[in-house]
């Protein structure tokens, strides 16, 4: 049985530890809502850019002279995954759970006959890939969107990929990444990034019927060839918002979680705390008074 | 009113403008073209220039993109812009600064990288500064 000393000190460290875990709930509270607004914003973008690549894959169906972006390679031998994950830990199953599915698809690709190589987003993701896919893992990017994610960092991480798309390193290039679901459920997300695939099926019933022929201004291919790289750009930016969202939304229900089990723990050792407070003064009590009997 | 239609200006960051507009003037990478109600369907590349809104037969509103894409159809142009600055808000020291800058990192660097991205920044802030330099007749 723990002294009341011993009791009370451990109280006073739980309710220490509960300041910062709700301080951090809060921040992370604030955080979420900033990264939600900023991929709100992104949204009308990546839509529209949706729906002109949908009436230019339309318009050039079946062309053969269509570019590596969107042919691929002829060849799926290579598979390239971009694994984004976060900075920081202490987001409950966040990181974990991109780990987890990363391992999973490189042994599955593997298994498949198919080499696999690594492209990380985060420090979480390097440092856990690096252990055991030192080999695999061909380049790692941390402290991105701090403090908060540019348009502009983006472009860079696409340019990379496009260059070594161009160098042949890969045939097909997959993102792994946290989908926000809600503040409190995030789902593991794989996207084909490289080739890629025009959304088709979304589209063939809305517009298709009063779309028309358009007219392009260069000609589709041209077209195709500037905007292809920058829907990369996109796809990569939208995936990163959806990401550091999931990220906050993580941490704030993990942060929840741990306030509130740093409560309950508080509680029950309170309740020790009374008890063995009082047994101490019953037993004193019992003592004095057999003492007064005695005499 | 005259007829309008629907002119929507997006960055990758932001939704900038979405507004009903009688006429609009985009920087096409083959030349101006005006969008009015009922043009025909169109797709083309933006080069670095300025759009201009029409209202009343006069520029209303004149905005700086640096390039992008542009899609028309009888309702609606929306304009797909890599970065996008309201004409009055672009000041004329801060990018001869800016210029100056970069060409000295031109001269100065070894790294294609740094070459690349600079040279890219230049164009766009040379063309800012035409766009200043060239005020609209009205």
């Amino acid at each position: 049985m723990a002294t009341l000393k011993e009791l009370r000190l451990r109280i006073r460290s739980i309710r220490s530890t509960q300041k910062i875990t709700s301080a951090q709930k809060m921040v992370a509270a604030s955080r979420l809502r900033r990264a939600q607004e900023q991929a709100e914003a992104a949204r009308p973008y990546a839509q529209r850019m949706e729906r002109m690549l949908g009436s230019l894959a339309a318009s050039l169906q079946g062309r053969v002279n269509a570019t590596p972006l969107l042919a691929g390679t002829g060849s799926d031998q290579t598979q390239l995954l971009l694994v984004m994950t976060s900075d920081r830990g202490l987001a409950g199953g966040f990181n974990a759970a991109i780990i987890r599915e990363t391992r999973r698809l490189i042994r599955e690709l593997e298994a498949a006959g198919k080499a696999v190589k690594l492209v990380t987003l985060g420090r979480k993701g390097r440092d856990a890939l690096r252990r055991d896919q030192r080999q695999r893992l061909i380049e790692s990017r941390v402290e991105i969107g701090r403090p908060r994610l540019r348009f502009e960092e983006v472009e860079t991480i696409a340019a990379a990929l496009l260059a070594l798309y161009a160098d042949h390193q890969f045939d097909i290039c997959t993102v792994i990444f946290n989908h926000f679901h809600s503040a409190i459920s995030q789902v593991v997300t794989r996207q084909q990034l490289i080739p890629f695939s025009p959304p088709e099926a979304a589209h063939d019933h809305d517009e298709a019927a009063d779309r028309g022929i358009y007219e392009f201004e260069p000609e589709e291919a041209e077209i195709l060839n500037e905007l292809l790289p920058r829907n990369l750009a996109i796809q990569i930016y939208t995936a990163l918002l959806d990401s550091i969202a999931s990220e906050w939304g993580a941490r704030m229900t993990a942060m929840d979680n741990a306030t509130r089990n740093a409560g309950d723990m508080i509680n029950d050792l309170t309740i020790t705390y009374n008890r063995s407070r009082q047994a101490a003064i019953t037993k004193e009590l019992i003592e004095i008074i057999s003492g007064a009997e005695a005499l | 009113m005259a007829a309008t239609l629907q002119f929507e200006l997006v960055s990758p960051e932001r939704l900038l403008r979405s507004e009903p507009v009688e006429m609009v003037v985009v920087p096409g990478s083959e030349g101006n073209f005006g969008v009015l109600p009922g043009h025909a369907l169109l797709i083309s590349t933006v080069r670095p220039g300025l759009i201009e809104i029409y209202e009343g037969g006069k520029v209303r509103e004149q905005l700086f993109v640096a390039g992008g894409f542009a899609e028309v159809n009888a309702e609606r142009c929306t304009v797909l812009a890599d970065e996008a600055v309201p004409l009055p808000d672009l000041n004329r020291a801060v990018l001869e600064g800016e210029a100056r800058e970069l060409e000295a990192r031109l001269n100065t660097t070894q790294d294609d990288d740094v070459r690349n991205h600079a040279r890219r920044q230049l164009v766009v802030v040379n063309a800012k500064l035409t766009a200043l330099g060239a005020p609209s007749p009205h």
